[in-house]
């Protein structure tokens, strides 16, 4: 029998197994839920600020430190923004060692959040080194795993972390063939742990939560979006990448150091795997395809808690694609094509681990930055977040207050939100001096 | 059970990118063996378990640039019996230490709706500027080599091995054709302290000083001789100016990078 007490608070003073600092505050009164704020007080990093009067050569390097878990996701955003105002297209195989690096970064964030941020969840341990003293077998499996991302890292941008070997235009140096060749082994022991976890994860029990909201996510006709597309949604939007500012607007929270996020005229929307797996189902490799059915997804997935198993599955695609790109690559006559961005605006949005993100520069005459704007994927999911937690807690008042806390807690992971990524957004006046 | 206590980790988060606590979880070959070896005590990215006390090592990541921060990290030196701070962002500030001498008005031009919600200070400082620190380890982000040596290094009670001479040292040893000399490529590797393996140069770009100052460092000579390859001045001023723009002889480079 549960006894409901008429005001009570779930609360969790700083989220752990995410990326940067945060916390939650549900607050139910008489039986309904009161109020809800997800606070990300992960201190301002004012990185559009300091990008301003810098070289347009530089924002790979500089916003590469934004996050340190998808700093290729910044490199490539950023060399595509510039480029696009530089009226450039970097095609060919820079484009596809491009997306090579970013299956990497996909593989190794994804492996991290699946078996060391979200997965002790499911079976209740505090954390992955935990979890390794009965499943000594998943988390070496989820390592491994993610070390493959890493090694296509180290391969293509030298290291894992902030690669260095990546410019506007390309990259500083290519592999040569034979090299990149000797990735393939490798990647085929990742694409078996890949599928291992497919059907790992989807033994799991998931708490039912669906996604009532617009789904939003790049749309590639050519392969399932990585590195380009159109914005699409569930709901018809259908937009250029420089038209994101049309269709999304930010605002400020009181209680958040990371702007929030709308489509104009609606509200809020998801970014993420989630939605990148339902809109664009159609152009997953048929391995990943065979290995969703598996699993029991269907061609889209608005279950929250089943992000995971999405997230493997997108493991599995980007192990597929990475090898496909190995086998087809020739190396090109230049490492990078040259670009001049002086004088010129231009915007660019990939599809970083955890979703939807946008960047646009504004570039003077002298070749310096007059103005940045970076809209990262956390922004965008955060009153979303807060949409399912009163949506949740309101349907399972019956638990008790710790069994809801932990769920809650499973539910933010869910969306593996980064916040270091998310706050570094917004520049708030400097008081204290 | 009179098992020997195992030595106490932890791991803290102030401001910074998490790139280098990635870099410790990113010791897929280690991390069980070293997760064996001591209690992880503290690590709020790994775990949710939260064990209070004293800790014998806590391993610091990001600066300093909120009053509470400032506040936060005395506690943690009270409690911690050997204190290091790991990459760019503990030991000078990080990239984010750009506000110290722009000024932060000039990064708060855009109106914002509700500046007064957030409360955060002027400077962003390393954590040597606030508390005693045992030991430094270098880059943006720290190479994790390093990192498990210095590790190793605390843990067996001795002084970690970690080079303070140049990029250009390392570049000798690994067979790097110098990009400065062969190529006339601007670099910051004669000044900047070795770790990474002079990764820059071996893709064939200059480095770009994400280790921080070496021992000694030269910069007057280094830029003079990068104004000679044509690199104007306040090109020159930037690239001092990145990852370890509030390090001791790469701030004051920015500003008299002199003709
Ligand atoms: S030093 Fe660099 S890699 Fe390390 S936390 Fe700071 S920004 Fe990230
Ligand atoms: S060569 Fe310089 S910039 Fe490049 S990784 Fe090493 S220290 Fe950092």
């Amino acid at each position: 029998m549960s006894s409901r007490i008429p005001l009570r608070t779930i609360s969790v003073s700083a989220l752990a197994r995410v990326e940067g600092e945060g916390a939650m505050t549900v607050r139910v009164k008489d039986g309904k839920v009161d109020g809800v704020e997800l606070r990300l007080y992960e201190p301002p990093r004012f990185f559009e600020g300091l990008l301003r009067g810098r070289s347009f050569t530089e924002p790979p390097d500089i916003t590469a430190r934004i996050c340190g878990i998808c700093p290729v996701a910044y490199q490539m955003t950023a060399c595509r923004a510039i480029e696009d105002a530089a009226g450039v297209r970097v095609g060919g195989p820079l484009h596809e060692l491009r997306r090579l690096l970013y299956c990497g970064e996909w593989i190794q964030s994804h492996a991290l959040h699946i078996y060391l941020l979200h997965a002790p969840d499911f079976l209740g341990y505090a954390g992955a080194v935990e979890m390794a003293a009965d499943h000594r077998e998943a988390v070496e499996r989820g390592l491994a795993l993610k070390k493959v991302g890493n090694e296509i890292m180290k391969l293509l941008g030298g290291r894992p972390v902030h690669p260095v070997n990546v410019r506007v235009g390309g990259f500083y140096r290519v592999p040569a063939k034979a090299t990149l060749r000797g990735l393939a082994p490798v990647l085929e022991a990742g694409l078996a742990a890949a599928l291992e976890t497919v059907s790992w994860a989807a033994g799991f029990d998931f708490p039912e939560l669906d996604i009532e909201s617009p789904l939003v996510a790049l749309h590639d006709p050519d392969g399932y979006a990585i590195i380009d597309g159109r914005i699409v949604s569930s709901d018809g939007i259908n937009a250029s990448q420089a038209q994101f500012l049309e269709v999304f607007e930010e605002y400020q929270v009181q209680h958040s150091t990371a702007l929030q996020s709308r489509i104009v005229g609606a509200g809020h929307y998801l970014c993420g795997p989630i939605a990148r797996y339902s809109l664009n189902y159609a152009q997953l490799t048929p391995v990943a395809r065979e290995a969703a059915s598996a699993a029991g997804l269907g061609t889209s997935c608005r279950s929250l808690f089943r992000s995971i198993i999405v997230r493997a599955v997108e493991v599995v695609e980007a192990c597929s694609q990475a090898l496909g790109i190995i086998e087809g690559y020739e190396e090109p006559p230049m490492p990078a094509v040259p670009v001049d961005a002086a004088g010129l605006t231009g915007h660019a949005c990939t599809e970083a681990p955890r979703g939807l993100l946008y960047h646009r520069y504004r570039i003077g005459d002298d070749g310096l930055i007059a103005s940045a704007q970076i809209t990262p994927p956390t922004s965008q999911n955060q009153a979303q977040i807060e949409h399912d937690l009163a949506a949740f807690v309101g349907r399972n008042l019956d638990l008790g207050v710790p069994e809801l806390t932990l769920r809650c807690e499973q539910l933010i992971r869910s969306y593996d939100p980064c916040i270091s990524c998310a706050t570094h957004f917004l520049s708030l006046q400097v008081v204290g001096r | 059970m009179s098992a020997r206590r195992r030595p106490r980790l932890a791991v803290w988060k102030f401001s910074s990118c998490d790139g280098c606590q990635l870099s410790l979880l990113d010791c897929e070959d280690e991390l069980l063996a070293l997760a064996g070896q001591v209690e992880i005590a503290y690590f709020q990215e790994a775990t949710s378990a939260t064990a209070g006390g004293r800790y014998d090592l806590s391993l610091v990541e990001g600066s300093v640039t909120t009053p509470g921060d400032a506040e936060r990290i005395r506690k943690i030196r009270a409690a911690s019996r050997r204190l290091v701070t790991i990459g760019a962002c503990a030991t000078s500030g990080g990239i984010q230490a750009l506000r110290n001498s722009a000024g932060v008005e000039g990064f708060l031009e855009a109106v914002y709706a509700h500046p007064e919600y957030v409360a955060t200070l002027a400077t962003s400082t390393g954590i040597a500027d606030h508390v005693p620190v045992d030991f430094e380890l270098r880059g943006c982000p720290v190479d994790r080599h390093q990192l498990l040596e210095v590790i190793s290094a605390f843990l067996a009670g001795r002084r970690p091995v970690v080079p303070t001479h140049s990029v250009c040292v390392d570049c000798k040893l690994a067979g790097t054709v110098c990009v400065m000399v062969a190529r006339g490529t601007p670099c910051l590797g004669p000044v900047t302290q070795a770790g990474c393996g002079a990764l820059c140069p071996a893709h064939a770009r200059g480095c770009y000083g994400c280790f921080g100052p070496a021992e000694t460092p030269n910069t007057a000579a280094l830029a003079g001789r990068l104004a000679a390859l044509g690199m104007p001045r306040p090109a020159r001023e930037r690239v001092f100016s990145t990852f370890n723009v509030n390090a001791p002889a790469f701030g004051p480079a920015a500003a008299g990078t002199g003709e």
